[in-house]
C-alpha cells in the first residue's frame, strides 16, 4: 500500500507518521505538499497533526481551502482511505468529510496524555484488525479536541455504527471521568458514511514501538494494511 | 522612552545627559562611545550603544569571571560566543543546545513572555542548522500562597505549552520551584536541544565582502523596543507598565522560519546567519559584522514593517519576533527567497557587506548609523564590580541538630514531604506539553533525566535541568558545585555518560557586592564540578536584576547537562519494575540536614550549611551509574536529592503513570531517624536489582571505591522503612501517590483531570 502524507504549513507529525509508515509498516510513503493537486496512485491519505495554518481562526478552518484539499476529496469519493488525526481530524470536519466539530477542550487546557479507548467497531479500515470493545491505549496530544455535533448526527453515527473509538477507563467503562475534554459521548474517532474516511484525536503514530511506551497505535495502523475488511 | 524619544530630531547630536541617562549609558560609557566614534552620537546610535552594551547583550558584569568557566574538550565542537554550544556525539552526528532566560517578560506578561522565550531559544538552535529536537523547562514562582503565584505559573505553562505545542518541538522535562524569594521576580528558563550534522553547522558571520545581507522571516513592529534594557534594570513599582515593550510570539511563523531555514542550509546559499533576538536587528548585524572582522552597509527603507511611521530609532531597537538576517552568496539572492516565498515568508535584501570594518546604517538615503562594528563589541565595558560575602552570612548558615524537635510519626512527615508544593507530582505541567511529538521520547517528564533518541541511530541523549537555590543562597560555591553535579548525576541515572552543560545564571543586582560575591562563588563552583566531572561548559546566559526594590532573589545558577547514550535499550529509569527485586543504596549518608527540604517543609527554618558535594566521589557515582546501565545489571536507578533518602524511595515507588511498586527497607544508622531520612548529602544513588545480579554489582561498586549497601527489595504495595529494628515509615504506595499527586492540581485549582 502507498501512503501520502500531506504537509500543510504547520503541520509536526507529518514527520512521525511518515517513520510509522515507511519504518513501521514497511509501506511506501511520500510527502505531498499542500499546493499539490495529485494524488493519483496512493492508497492511503493521511492528514496528521499539528497546527495548519497555526490554528489561526479555527483549527483546520484555512487548511481545507489548500488547493491539495479538493484531491483529498476527490479520493474519498472514488473510496481511497483517508484517515485525519488530530489536526487532520479537525481539517476533515471543516471540509465536510466528516461530520461535527472539534472544539476548546472542556478544561480549556492543551491536554498531552495517554488515553484508554474503548473500540466500538471492527467495520473500519482503521479497527479492522481489533474486536469490538477492546481497550487499547493511545495518547492524545490536543487542545481543541471536543467533538460535538448535533443530536441528529449522533443518532446517525450510533446508528450507522459510524463510532470508532470512545475515551474510556481501564476496563472499558465509557464515563465522565474518562472523558479528557468533554466530547460528546466520549467520541474519540468515528467514520464517514461510505466508511472510507476516519477522523480521530488520538495519535497512533506516537505508539508503534515498545521504545515510545506502546504499540497500540500499530494496532490501528495494521488493520489498514489487512484487505480481509 | 519611545513615546519621548519620537519627538526628538534622530540625527541630531545628543550631549543631554538626561537622554543619555534614560539609555541607561553612565557619564563614562558615553565618553567612551565618543571616542570610539570621534563625535557624540546621534539618537539612533546612542540607542544602539544602549542594547548593544546593556547587561544582557554585552554581560559586562559577568563577563570576567564567566572566563572561569572550562568550555574545552574532545567532545566539544562549539562553546560559548555562538548562538549556541555544539558537542560531538560520534558517527559525525552533534547535539546543539543551550539554555536562555526570560524572566522579566514573563513576570509583566507570562503568556507572552514565557512563549517568546520558548521561541527566541529554538531560533538560537535552528539559527545554527540543527532541528529542535527538545526543550527542557525550568521555572521558578513565588510561595505558593503568594496572590501572583497561581496567575504567573498558570500563565507561564500556557505560554510554554502555547509556542512549544505548535513548534511541534516537544517539552520533555524540567523542573518547578515554589520559593518565596521569588514572589516578585519569577524564573523562566527555557533550554533547547537540537540535532545535526557536525559537517553543517552555521554561524553568525558576515564574511565576504559584496555578499548580500537579508532580512527573512516576520515584519518589523513597534512592539519590544528596549527589551534588552529592560532585563538589565531591576523592578520596582511601575514595572507592570512596561508590558508594552514584551514581544508578542507567532509561533506558525516561527514554524515556517524553521522549515525554511532548514531547507535553506540544505543548499549552499548561506555565508551566516543570525537570529534577531534581544536587541534584533541590531544586534544580529552588529554582531555578524563583529565576529567576521568585516562591515555592513543597510538601508532600513528596505527592512519590511507592519506598522506606519516607523522611525530608524524604533526599527533598530525593535524586538519584533521570528526574524532573521542572514549573509546569502552573491547572486543566490532569487533562489534564497524562492524558499522563503514557499513557506508564505518575506526575504528582503537589506544590505550588503564591506570590507571597511563600519556599519553603516541608511534610511532611504540619510545615514541614521555609522559606527566602527568591532569596537562597539570589542570595546563594550567590561566591570570587575564589587564584591563582598552577605553580611548575615554566618547566621544563615547557623543550624544546631539538637534545637530541633523529631517528628513523632516519621510516616506522616513523609506523606506531608511528597505532599508538598516542591516534592509533589508535576505532571499538570507536563500534561499541558507536548512532549511526544518527532516520536523519539524513550524517558517521558517524571524521572531524573528526559531523554530521546536519535532516530536512524542506536544512540539517544539525556538531558536535565537543576539548581538548588537554598543551597546557593547559604553557600554559593558548594551551590554551584551542587547544581552541576546533581545535572550529571541525574543524565547518568538514564544510563548516559554526561558531556557537557549549559547554564542560565539567574541572579540579583551585580551592583549589589553581596549578589556580585554569590555570582563569582557560583561561578567558581560550578567550574570545579564542570572541570571534575569532564562536563564543560558550551553555552549559557547570564540574567541579572532579578530583583524588586532591595530584594534580590536567591542565587540561582540553573545547570542544564547534556549525556549520550550510545544504545538506548540500556536505557534505565528511576521506577522499581519488579517485585522481590534488592534496593541498594549507592553512597555515604551524613548529617547533612541543612538547607534541606525536611527543614523547609516540616520545621519551616531555611539555614544551615548546605550538603558538601565531593567531587571525587561523585565521578566514581557517575562512572559506576554509567557502568551498571550498560552492563544492563540493574531495573533502575534514582538520584538521591531534594528530600533525601526517604523520598528518593518514594519516588521510584510512583511512576506518573501509576501501577508502581513499594520497598521494604531496613536501615542501620548512628545518626538520628529523621536525619537518616531526609539529609541530602550528595553522591548518592538508590539501585534497584534482581537478586542474581547483585554479586556482580557489588563487585562493580566496590570496583569504584564507593560504599553501598543492600537495603532491602521491592515489594507489591507495602512502602515501609525500618530503622535500627524500629519500625518508622508505614503506609502503602496508594497513599504515598494519593498524597504525591493530588497537591499540585489542588493548589492550581483544577480538581481532578480525568485519565
Amino acid at each position: 500500500m502507498k501512503f501520502a502524507v500531506i504537509e500543510f504549513p504547520g503541520s509536526n507529525c507529518d514527520h512521525d507518521f511518515y517513520h510509522a509508515a515507511k519504518h513501521a509498516l514497511g509501506c511506501e510513503t511520500r510527502f505531498v505538499w499542500h499546493q499539490e493537486r495529485d494524488l493519483s496512485g496512493f492508497d492511503v491519505v493521511i492528514l496528521p497533526g499539528g497546527f495548519s495554518f497555526g490554528d489561526y481562526l479555527r483549527a483546520g478552518a484555512i487548511a481545507r481551502f489548500s488547493p491539495i484539499m479538493a484531491e483529498v476529496a476527490r479520493h474519498a469519493k472514488r473510496g481511497g482511505y483517508v484517515l485525519g488525526v488530530c489536526n487532520g481530524f479537525q481539517i476533515l470536519t471543516e471540509a465536510g468529510l466528516l461530520p461535527g466539530a472539534l472544539t476548546l477542550n472542556h478544561g480549556r487546557k492543551f491536554i498531552c496524555a495517554d488515553m484508554r479507548l474503548r473500540v466500538e467497531t471492527a467495520n473500519s479500515f482503521v479497527t479492522r484488525g481489533l474486536e469490538k470493545g477492546r481497550v487499547i491505549t493511545v495518547p492524545i496530544a490536543h487542545m481543541e479536541g471536543r467533538y460535538i455535533a448535533d443530536e441528529g448526527t449522533l443518532r446517525r453515527l450510533n446508528g450507522d455504527d459510524r463510532v470508532l473509538l470512545r475515551y474510556c477507563d481501564g476496563q472499558g467503562a465509557v464515563t465522565d471521568q474518562a472523558n479528557p475534554n468533554g466530547a460528546a459521548e466520549n467520541i474519540a474517532g468515528i467514520l464517514s458514511e461510505g466508511r472510507n474516511v476516519a477522523g480521530m484525536m488520538p495519535h497512533p503514530e506516537r505508539v508503534v514501538e515498545k521504545a515510545l511506551g506502546g504499540e497500540d497505535g500499530l494496532l490501528i495502523l495494521n488493520s489498514i494494511l489487512s484487505r480481509a475488511a | 522612552m519611545t513615546t519621548i524619544v519620537r519627538h526628538m530630531d534622530e540625527l541630531a547630536p545628543v550631549t543631554d545627559t538626561q537622554t543619555i541617562e534614560r539609555h541607561n549609558i553612565s557619564p563614562e560609557e558615553y565618553e567612551r562611545i565618543r571616542s570610539i566614534l570621534g563625535r557624540a552620537p546621534n539618537l539612533v546610535e546612542l540607542g544602539v550603544f544602549s542594547v548593544m552594551w546593556s547587561e544582557h547583550c554585552s554581560y559586562k558584569s559577568s563577563r570576567k569571571h564567566l572566563r572561569l568557566f572550562p568550555t574545552s574538550g574532545p567532545q566539544v565542537i562549539q562553546g560559548p560566543g555562538e548562538n549556541a554550544g555544539v558537542v560531538d556525539i560520534g558517527d559525525g552526528d552533534v547535539v546543539v543546545f543551550k539554555m536562555e532566560s526570560h524572566n522579566h517578560p514573563s513576570y509583566i506578561e507570562p503568556y507572552q513572555g514565557a512563549a517568546t522565550g520558548v521561541g527566541g531559544i529554538l531560533r538560537d538552535i535552528f539559527t545554527m542548522g540543527a532541528r529542535p529536537v527538545a526543550s527542557l523547562d525550568s521555572l521558578r514562582f513565588g510561595a505558593v500562597t503568594h496572590h501572583k503565584t497561581r496567575y504567573l505559573l498558570d500563565g507561564v505553562v500556557s505560554g510554554v505549552a502555547g509556542y512549544g505545542n505548535c513548534m511541534g518541538v516537544p517539552t520533555v522535562g524540567g523542573e518547578l520551584v515554589f520559593d518565596r524569594c521569588y514572589n516578585s521576580n519569577c524564573l523562566v528558563n527555557v533550554f533547547n536541544l537540537g540535532l545535526a550534522r557536525g559537517d553543517a553547522i552555521f554561524k553568525g558571520k558576515a564574511e565576504g565582502a559584496g555578499n548580500p545581507i537579508m532580512y527573512v522571516g516576520a515584519k518589523t513592529g513597534r512592539d519590544g523596543i528596549h527589551g534588552a534594557t529592560m532585563a538589565s534594570e531591576e523592578f520596582d513599582e511601575t514595572s507592570e507598565q512596561r508590558r508594552p515593550t514584551v514581544q508578542v510570539g507567532d509561533p506558525f511563523t516561527e514554524k515556517r522560519l524553521l522549515e525554511a531555514c532548514l531547507e535553506l542550509f540544505k543548499t549552499d546559499y548561506v555565508v551566516g546567519i543570525q537570529d534577531m533576538g534581544a536587541a534584533g536587528l541590531t544586534s544580529s548585524s552588529m554582531e555578524m559584522a563583529s565576529r567576521a572582522g568585516t562591515g555592513i552597509e543597510m538601508d532600513l527603507a528596505r527592512v519590511p514593517r507592519r506598522e506606519k511611521g516607523m522611525t530608524a530609532y524604533e526599527i533598530m531597537l525593535s524586538e519584533s519576533q521570528e526574524r532573521m538576517l542572514l549573509v546569502a552568496r552573491k547572486g543566490t539572492e532569487e533562489k534564497v527567497a524562492a524558499i522563503f516565498h514557499k513557506w508564505g515568508l518575506n526575504a528582503d535584501v537589506v544590505g550588503h557587506v564591506t570590507r571597511d570594518g563600519m556599519a553603516r546604517i541608511s534610511d532611504g538615503g540619510k545615514v541614521v548609523v555609522n559606527i566602527p562594528a568591532a569596537p562597539l563589541s570589542d570595546q563594550a565595558p567590561v566591570y570587575d564590580r564589587p564584591a563582598a560575602p552577605p553580611a548575615d552570612l554566618a547566621v544563615r548558615q547557623e543550624l544546631d541538630l539538637d534545637e530541633l524537635h523529631q517528628p513523632v510519626d516519621l510516616t506522616a512527615t513523609l506523606l506531608e514531604m511528597i505532599g508538598s508544593p516542591n516534592l509533589c507530582l508535576r505532571e499538570w505541567v507536563w500534561r499541558q506539553y507536548d512532549h511526544q511529538v518527532r516520536t523519539n521520547t524513550v524517558q517521558k517528564p517524571g524521572s531524573d533525566a528526559a531523554v530521546i533518541r536519535v532516530k536512524g541511530t542506536t544512540k539517544a541523549v539525556a538531558m536535565s535541568v537543576d539548581c538548588n537555590a537554598r543551597y546557593c543562597w547559604l553557600d554559593p560555591y558548594e551551590g554551584g558545585k551542587q547544581a552541576v553535579a546533581e545535572a550529571a548525576r541525574n543524565v547518568a541515572c538514564s544510563g548516559a555518560t554526561p558531556l557537557a552543560i549549559t547554564d542560565c545564571l539567574n541572579f540579583g543586582s551585580p551592583e549589589r557586592p553581596d549578589v556580585m560575591w554569590s555570582f563569582i562563588r557560583a561561578i567558581e563552583g560550578m567550574s570545579e564540578a564542570c572541570r571534575a566531572l569532564d562536563t564543560p561548559v558550551v553555552s549559557g546566559n547570564v540574567s541579572f536584576y532579578n530583583q524588586t526594590g532591595d530584594d534580590p532573589i536567591r542565587p540561582t545558577p540553573t545547570v542544564g547537562a547534556v549525556g549520550l547514550l550510545r544504545e538506548v535499550d540500556k536505557l534505565v529509569g528511576q521506577f522499581y519494575r519488579n517485585e522481590g527485586d534488592l534496593i541498594i543504596l549507592i553512597g555515604e549518608t551524613f548529617p547533612e540536614i541543612g538547607g534541606s527540604e525536611y527543614l523547609s517543609v516540616i520545621h519551616g527554618i531555611e539555614r544551615g550549611a548546605p550538603p558538601k558535594t565531593n567531587l571525587t566521589a561523585e565521578a566514581a557515582l557517575i562512572k559506576t551509574l554509567i557502568r551498571l546501565a550498560d552492563e544492563r545489571a540493574v531495573s533502575s536507578m534514582h538520584d538521591l536529592s531534594d528530600g533525601g533518602l526517604a523520598v528518593a524511595l518514594a519516588e521510584s515507588a510512583l511512576p506518573p503513570s501509576g501501577g508502581g511498586f513499594g520497598f521494604h527497607v531496613k536501615v542501620n544508622t548512628g545518626l538520628r531517624p529523621d536525619v537518616a531520612l531526609f539529609s541530602e548529602s550528595q553522591g548518592r544513588a538508590l539501585i534497584s536489582c534482581p537478586p542474581d545480579k547483585l554479586e556482580r554489582i557489588v563487585e562493580i561498586i566496590a570496583d569504584a571505591g564507593l560504599p553501598g549497601e543492600v537495603i532491602g527489595r521491592v515489594t507489591t504495595s507495602e512502602a515501609s522503612i525500618t530503622i535500627n529494628d524500629a519500625p518508622t515509615v508505614s503506609t502503602t504506595v496508594a497513599a504515598l501517590h494519593s498524597r504525591w499527586s493530588g497537591a499540585l492540581p489542588k493548589l492550581m485549582g483544577g480538581g481532578a483531570v480525568g485519565h
